[in-house]
Order: structure tokens, then C-alpha cells, then sequence
């Protein structure tokens, strides 16, 4: 039987094939990730590394993991990427000269150093996994393979997690209406008394608030990238309330100033 | 068996997960009844239904210590969630906060002229997630519950999204926490590879029957589990957030988070730790030591220095952390007891303290300088006996819950051979109770002139007058003339911006002597209105605050009866 032998592998020459096929992919999308200076490209480079890594979830026979990986991650998760990108303006460079914090590549590389010399050493040296040894070979033998035992322990020693899932879904959709809900016109606070939950409470500035409401986007928890939060969070001593420069800039219709904003973000 | 597959379904006992079911129903049933009704609902409807699955819960878990008393544990679906004194004390407990913390939220919505069903929704959600964390018997089960729970707690503190202090804590804690849930998560995987399986039971079995001979993965599994369950009960050195969430969320929010996240993370150090990795106790104890020292430590001494009352609050909760973790670092079934009882009666007291918060705040929920908090007596004598209440207890005066639970732990410690730990605790204790006399002494102080009394007492003086120059960052330059009101709706704005950077604002406004002019000239007897439910709230959490500190003897036999299932060598 004609295969590589070596301390750390011992494969047959299609597996090695495609180790080496899927590697070359991770790694080239990778690095096209970091220097491509397009962001959508960084991101359809993105897809190719997650590709990747499906091809050696399959290499090590878990399929369904491989296939989890494809829709999951290089469906849903890079859509969204490029969602936001797109959402910020994709005509725009960033600013790589004009360094934030100066030592953060410097710290970048030897902590990658430090961490791949750690996992080396680790790989080579340590045998510290000895509990069971192989969870999917009895998944192997049956029909259906591991895509059936998963399912089976789904709704058998993992029925309660599965259910509960069902919780944290509903208590993250009540969070989403909680935080993108339109709230009383800024400006008013604390002498608001009308009620949030009343379907926008009349009054004048109903039209400041519409263009609020899109200038702010997803602002409400500013991780995906809304234009007011991140920006403003972090003058904590800016008494003006969120969004107010953003609705501004929405009503004078000048796109340049809303870019501005954006661009803030991005450096 | 159902058909060719082989699926054998597990027991199912809906018994040991009805507490959860019924708050989950109760939050789907207002959101239904919200979105369904053809008028909107009252804010009382939504605040009854909650209240009423509170009850429902605090009934099932009653039911649950019931059968588990005489027949002792039992677990369900496949070992996922096991049914034992420990779940069952965390579920009633639980459902006692719920039930307190929808009164208090409702009397500060109610205040802003505002109705929040989803409040309440997100209040039983993260309260069924505590719950299941403290029944879980599966690393996964628990991950899935912290999460359940923690998310709950990020909406929470964004909730009053018209301020942006509210937004900043919610994105800190959002981030902070979901980072250490990834700690967390990688220490349940770590402890997988090393014992192969997620199970605490199998674990248990399997560290019981076997000696790992190379158990460097099972080590860095228990200090990252260690580290996340830490971040989650805000112990030193993974506290940092704390301060500024506690400060930025509603007020009821912050003093209902304090207490279940409590609550559920020590059931699950305890679980996992204390109970599951026995075998491994010296080397996770050390590091418990440690912990709570510093937390014993940091949360006193940087207590003292806060010029905000959330903030205070906040350091004193971490403080409250480092007396439970010493119970837990002694790791003896008195240390335990100690602990849960600490936890218990902490939930009480600190979700009274914030609910006076509350009220004091304002509409607006930004005046909480400790500033506003001079003469309280004069404006709302009840009000002020209430907090005083809290705070004594808190401070651990006898006759009060807290003194009971402070004995408790110190001497458990003491018993368990830490003595120096003990020494460490009492010292901190007596910090402690410095910044809550201090509260004390403002309130009951006469609301103008120099307050020569608390001035004394405090004996440094310039810390007292440091809060002058806090409420108003221009109030320096502006002569001071800005001063907030008690419940100060436009100016309050620049209270909790401005004390965000308490730090300085000792420095800036160090001695501003036309402080206390700017404070004899607020409306001395302005009577702060106290929403009906917000004084139920309060009363239950005094009344349990003295009765149980007169009569203690039924809590402590009821943390017994949970510690001594705990098996412990």
C-alpha cells in the first residue's frame, strides 16, 4: 500500500492529494483576505479559505460539518460581511498608512509566532487527550453515518440543549424588537413621557425620525456596523443623544458627510 | 425503539424542568397576548402575568425541594439537567428575584410614563436561563443557559436606549461577555478532550476511575471554565465591566442582573467545580484563593472612592463576590452552605438597594451622584429607612441578613484552616462598611449647609466635597451653578456622562465650596413619589432582610440540606 509515513502523518496518496489541494486553498484565500485591498474581494477570498476547510472537514469524513460549513459560514456569514461592507461603502480605501496603535503589528507577529511554536511543541510533544480517543468511529460504521448519529443524539442525550436553543432564539428575537425599536425623537429625553411602544407618537419631527431611523441603520447595538453608535460611544462626554449628527446629515441630503462618518469607522 | 433507526428517547421527567417552562410560557404568553390583544395591554397586565409565572415557578421548585428532600436526586432527559437540592434552592431563589425585580422595573417604567412588556419578557427569558444553569448536568446544557441568560442581561442594559450611557454598557457587556462566554466554551472543549465527555456525571465517573496521567488538558479546561464563570459573577480580575454596566443599565436591570448572575454562576462553580472536579480540588483551590482575594481586595478599597451610587453599588457587588467565593474556596459542605445563603440573602439586599436607586434617580435615571443622596431623609424619610436597611445589611450589621451571612463564610473559612483568608475578609468587611455608613450619613444629614456631621465621620472631607463638583461637568466653569435637582430631568443628563470618568471628577471638583450653595437652593422637600409596586418590592426585600436576620435558622437549615447531598471528601 503506497502512502507517506512520517511522525505526524500517515496518509494514503488521495488523502494527501487533497490535504494538500484544500491547504493550498485556505491558504491562498488567507492571504487574499489580508492583501487584497478591495474589501469585497478580501471577503469572496474569505469564501475561498472557509471552502477549505469544508474540503478537509470532508477529508475527515465529517460531512456533516463540512456541509454546515459551506452554508453556514461561507453563505450566511459572508453575506453579512459583505452586507456591512456594502452598507459602508465599498468606493472607499482604507487609510493603512496612518497607523492607530503602532505596536499592534509588531504584537500581531509575535503573537502569531508565539502561538504556532506553542501548538508545534503541543502537536509534537504532549499526548493529553486521553479520554475517548474517537468519538466518530462508532458513527463510521453505521448507516448514515455521522449526518444520522447527529441527529440521533439530537434527540436523544442533547434533546434538552437542542430545546433550549428554542429559548435563545425567542430571547434574542425580543431582544432585536427591543433595540430597533423607534424610539421618542432625541432631544426629549427624560421629559418624554409618550409611549415608546405607540407606533411612532405623532408630532412634528416625524419626518427627522424616519431619516434618523435610516441614517442609523442597525444602530441600535453598533456591533454590525451602524453608523452612529461606534462613532459616538466612545465620546462618553457628548451630551448630544445618538444619532443626532447622522440625522443631520441624512436631511441635508449630502452624501459626502454621511461617507465621512462611515470613513471614521473604518479607521 | 421507534422504527428501523433506533432512536430510544430518553426519560423524559418535565418535572425537573417545569420552573423553566413555566417562565418561558409566561414570557411567550405576554408576547402574544402583547401583539395579539386588539387594545394595547395595561403595563399592570403584563406585570401580573409575570408575576404570576414567578409564582408558578417558585411553586414548581418548591415541588421539586419537596421530592428531593426525602428521595434525594434524580436526573432527566438523559442526564442533561439532574433535580437536586442545589437546582432546586438556585430555582426557588430565582423566582423570588423574578417576582421582586418586575415590581421594581414596573415602578420605574411606570415613573417614565412608560409600558414594557418586553422588560418583563426579557426578565423571565434570562431568569429560566439562570435556572437551567443551575440544573444543568451538561457542560452544554450549562453554556447554553449562561448564554440564554447573559444575552437576556445584554437587551436589559441597553434597554433605556435614549441615554447613551445605557448603549455603552450594553456594547461593553455585550462584547466582554460574549468573550468570556468563547473562554468558557473553550474550556468545556478542552475538558471534553481530556475526559471525553461533556456529561458532569460521566465526568465525575470517569476522573473518579481513572488517574490521568498527562493532565495538562483537563488543567487549562478548568482555568478557562474558571475564568468565564468568574467573568459572569464579576470577580477580580475579570470585574471591569462591571462598574460600567451596572452604571449605564436601568436602574431595576442592574439590581436584578447583580442577583441572578450570581445566583446561577456560583451554583455552576459550585456544580462544577466543588462537585464534579473533586478529585482535582488542589489544583483549582489555590486559584479560587487567589481570586477571591483580590476580589475581596479591589471591590472594597475602589469602593470607597466612588462619587456614583451605582458605581459604589457595583464595587460593593464585587466585594460580595469575594465573600461567596471564599465559601466556595473553602470547599467544605459548612463553606457552601455559607455560600448559597450569602447569595441568597445578597440577591434581596441588592435588589432593594438598586430599587431605591431607582426612585431617587429620577424619571430620567441619571441623578445618582451620592450628592443626591443628601438630606433623602428630609425629602422621603421611608425611602431613606429602606435603603439605610439594605445598606446596614449589607455592611453586615447583626440582626440583619447580611451579618449572618458575612459570620457565616468567615468563619467557615476560618474552620477550613484559611484563616488568613478570614483575616483578609474581615478587614475587607470593615472597609465595606465605610462607604455604606457613608451613604448612611449623607442621607440622614440636614440637606444644606457644610455637612459638618458626615464630614467628621468621614473624616476626609475632600472626598465628600469631590462629589460637589461631580453632578455638572461645566459646573466648574459655570460657577457651579448647575447643580441638579434631586430628580434634575434636563441637567441629569451630565450626571451619569460626567461620573462615568469619576476618577477625575474627584480631582476637578476637589473643594468647590459654592457647591453647597448650589445645594441649599434645591427644593428641600420635594417628596419623591414611590410607585405602589416598587414599595411592594421594597417591603419583601426588607422584611426578608429582618426576619431572616432575626430568624435565620429556617434559611440555614434549607442551605444545609443542599450542601450535605453535595459529595465532598
Amino acid at each position: 500500500m503506497p502512502g507517506i509515513h512520517g511522525p505526524l502523518m500517515a496518509a494514503t496518496y488521495p488523502d494527501a492529494i487533497m490535504f494538500v489541494v484544500s491547504a493550498v486553498l485556505v491558504l491562498a484565500g488567507a492571504i487574499g483576505v489580508i492583501a487584497s485591498r478591495n474589501p469585497v474581494h478580501s471577503a469572496l477570498s474569505l469564501v475561498m479559505t472557509l471552502f477549505g476547510v469544508a474540503l478537509i472537514f470532508l477529508a475527515q469524513q465529517a460531512d456533516f460539518i463540512a456541509a454546515v460549513q459551506v452554508i453556514v459560514y461561507a453563505g450566511a456569514i459572508v453575506v453579512l460581511f459583505l452586507f456591512v461592507v456594502m452598507f459602508l461603502g465599498v468606493d472607499r480605501l482604507e487609510n493603512l498608512v496612518v497607523e492607530p496603535l503602532r505596536f499592534q503589528r509588531v504584537l500581531a507577529l509575535g503573537l502569531v509566532a508565539l502561538s504556532v511554536v506553542g501548538m508545534l511543541l503541543l502537536g509534537v510533544g504532549a499526548h493529553w487527550a486521553i479520554g475517548a480517543h474517537s468519538v466518530t468511529a462508532p458513527a463510521l460504521n453505521q448507516p448514515g453515518g455521522d449526518v444520522a448519529a447527529l441527529g440521533k443524539s439530537v434527540f436523544t442525550a442533547y434533546l434538552l440543549p437542542f430545546e433550549a436553543t428554542a429559548a435563545l432564539l425567542i430571547i434574542a428575537i425580543i431582544g432585536a424588537v427591543v433595540l430597533t425599536r423607534r424610539q421618542p425623537a432625541a432631544g426629549e429625553e427624560g421629559d418624554a413621557v409618550e409611549d415608546t411602544q405607540g407606533a411612532g407618537g405623532g408630532g412634528a419631527p416625524a419626518q427627522e425620525r424616519s431619516n434618523q431611523a435610516d441614517a442609523d441603520g442597525v444602530d441600535p447595538d453598533g456591533a454590525a456596523g451602524g453608523q452612529g453608535s461606534p462613532r459616538e460611544a466612545p465620546s462618553r462626554s457628548s451630551r448630544g443623544a445618538p444619532g443626532e449628527t447622522d440625522s443631520r446629515a441624512a436631511e441635508d441630503g449630502e452624501p459626502g458627510t454621511v461617507r465621512r462618518a462611515g470613513e471614521e469607522v473604518l479607521r | 425503539m421507534i422504527g428501523a433507526t433506533g432512536i430510544t428517547v430518553p426519560a423524559l421527567n418535565y418535572v425537573a424542568v417545569m420552573p423553566e417552562i413555566a417562565l418561558i410560557a409566561g414570557a411567550l404568553w405576554i408576547m402574544l397576548a402583547t401583539a395579539m390583544s386588539p387594545r394595547r395591554i395595561g403595563s399592570g397586565a403584563s406585570l401580573f402575568w409575570t408575576v404570576a409565572a414567578g409564582c408558578v415557578s417558585l411553586g414548581f421548585s418548591v415541588w421539586q425541594w419537596e421530592g428531593v428532600t426525602p428521595h434525594g436526586a434524580y436526573a432527566s432527559f438523559d442526564g442533561a439537567v439532574v433535580v437536586d437540592g442545589l437546582s432546586a434552592f438556585v430555582a426557588m431563589t430565582v423566582s423570588l428575584t423574578v417576582i421582586v425585580a418586575a415590581l421594581i422595573e414596573e415602578g420605574w417604567m411606570r415613573r417614565r410614563g412608560q409600558s414594557a412588556p418586553e422588560m418583563h419578557m426579557l426578565t423571565l427569558l434570562s431568569a429560566a436561563g439562570a435556572i437551567l444553569m443551575g440544573a444543568g448536568n451538561d457542560l452544554v446544557v450549562i453554556f447554553l443557559a449562561l448564554e440564554i441568560m447573559s444575552i437576556g442581561f445584554y437587551v436589559l442594559a441597553a434597554y433605556d436606549r435614549r441615554r447613551l450611557a445605557s448603549g455603552e454598557a450594553a456594547l461593553k457587556y455585550l462584547i466582554l461577555g460574549g468573550f468570556s462566554s468563547a473562554v468558557f466554551l473553550f474550556g468545556i472543549a478542552l475538558t471534553y478532550g481530556a475526559t471525553g465527555s461533556m456529561n458532569l456525571a460521566e465526568i465525575a465517573k470517569y476522573l473518579a476511575s481513572n488517574v490521568l496521567l498527562h493532565d495538562g488538558l483537563l488543567l487549562g479546561g478548568m482555568v478557562l471554565m474558571l475564568v468565564g464563570l468568574a467573568f459572569k459573577v464579576a470577580a477580580v480580575p475579570f470585574h471591569f465591566w462591571a462598574p460600567d454596566v451596572y452604571q449605564g443599565s436601568p436602574t431595576p436591570a442592574a439590581g436584578y442582573m447583580a442577583a441572578v448572575a450570581k445566583i446561577a454562576g456560583f451554583a455552576a462553580i459550585i456544580r462544577i467545580f466543588v462537585s464534579t472536579l473533586q478529585p482535582y480540588r488542589a489544583d483549582w483551590q489555590p486559584a479560587v484563593w487567589v481570586v477571591a482575594v483580590a476580589t475581596l481586595l479591589v471591590g472594597g478599597v475602589v469602593a470607597l472612592v466612588q462619587t456614583d451610587i451605582k458605581r459604589m453599588l457595583a464595587y460593593s457587588s464585587i466585594n460580595h463576590a469575594g465573600f461567596v467565593l471564599l465559601g466556595v474556596a473553602a470547599a467544605t459542605t459548612a463553606g457552601l452552605s455559607a455560600s448559597l445563603y450569602y447569595v441568597l440573602v445578597y440577591s434581596f439586599m441588592v435588589m432593594g438597594s438598586f430599587a431605591v436607586v431607582s426612585l431617587v434617580g429620577g424619571p430620567a435615571d441619571t441623578a445618582h451622584s451620592l450628592e443626591d443622596y443628601r438630606g433623602l431623609y428630609r425629602r422621603s424619610p421611608w425611602l431613606a429607612w429602606a435603603l439605610a436597611l439594605m445598606l446596614i445589611s449589607q455592611a453586615g450589621v447583626p440582626l440583619t441578613t447580611g451579618f449572618i451571612g458575612k459570620l457565616e463564610v468567615i468563619s467557615a473559612a476560618a474552620a477550613a484552616h484559611l484563616v488568613w483568608l478570614a483575616v483578609v475578609a474581615m478587614m475587607s468587611a470593615a472597609v465595606a462598611a465605610f462607604f455604606y455608613l457613608r451613604v448612611v450619613m449623607l442621607m440622614f444629614s440636614p440637606s444644606y449647609g457644610p455637612p459638618a456631621g458626615a464630614a467628621g465621620a468621614v473624616d476626609s472631607g475632600s472626598m465628600v466635597a469631590g462629589g460637589e463638583g461631580v453632578p455638572e461637568p461645566g459646573s466648574v466653569a459655570e460657577g457651579g451653578e448647575g447643580v441638579p435637582g434631586p430628580v434634575g430631568v434636563s441637567s441629569g443628563g451630565g450626571v451619569a456622562t460626567a461620573s462615568l470618568h469619576g476618577e477625575e471628577g474627584i480631582v476637578g471638583g476637589g473643594g468647590d465650596a459654592s457647591g453647597y450653595d448650589a445645594v441649599a437652593g434645591e427644593p428641600a422637600g420635594e417628596r419623591i413619589p414611590v410607585p405602589l409596586s416598587t414599595a411592594v418590592a421594597l417591603a419583601l426585600c426588607s422584611g426578608f432582610t429582618v426576619f431572616f436576620g432575626l430568624f435565620p435558622g429556617f434559611l440555614t437549615a434549607m442551605v444545609h440540606v443542599v450542601t450535605t447531598a453535595i459529595p465532598i471528601h
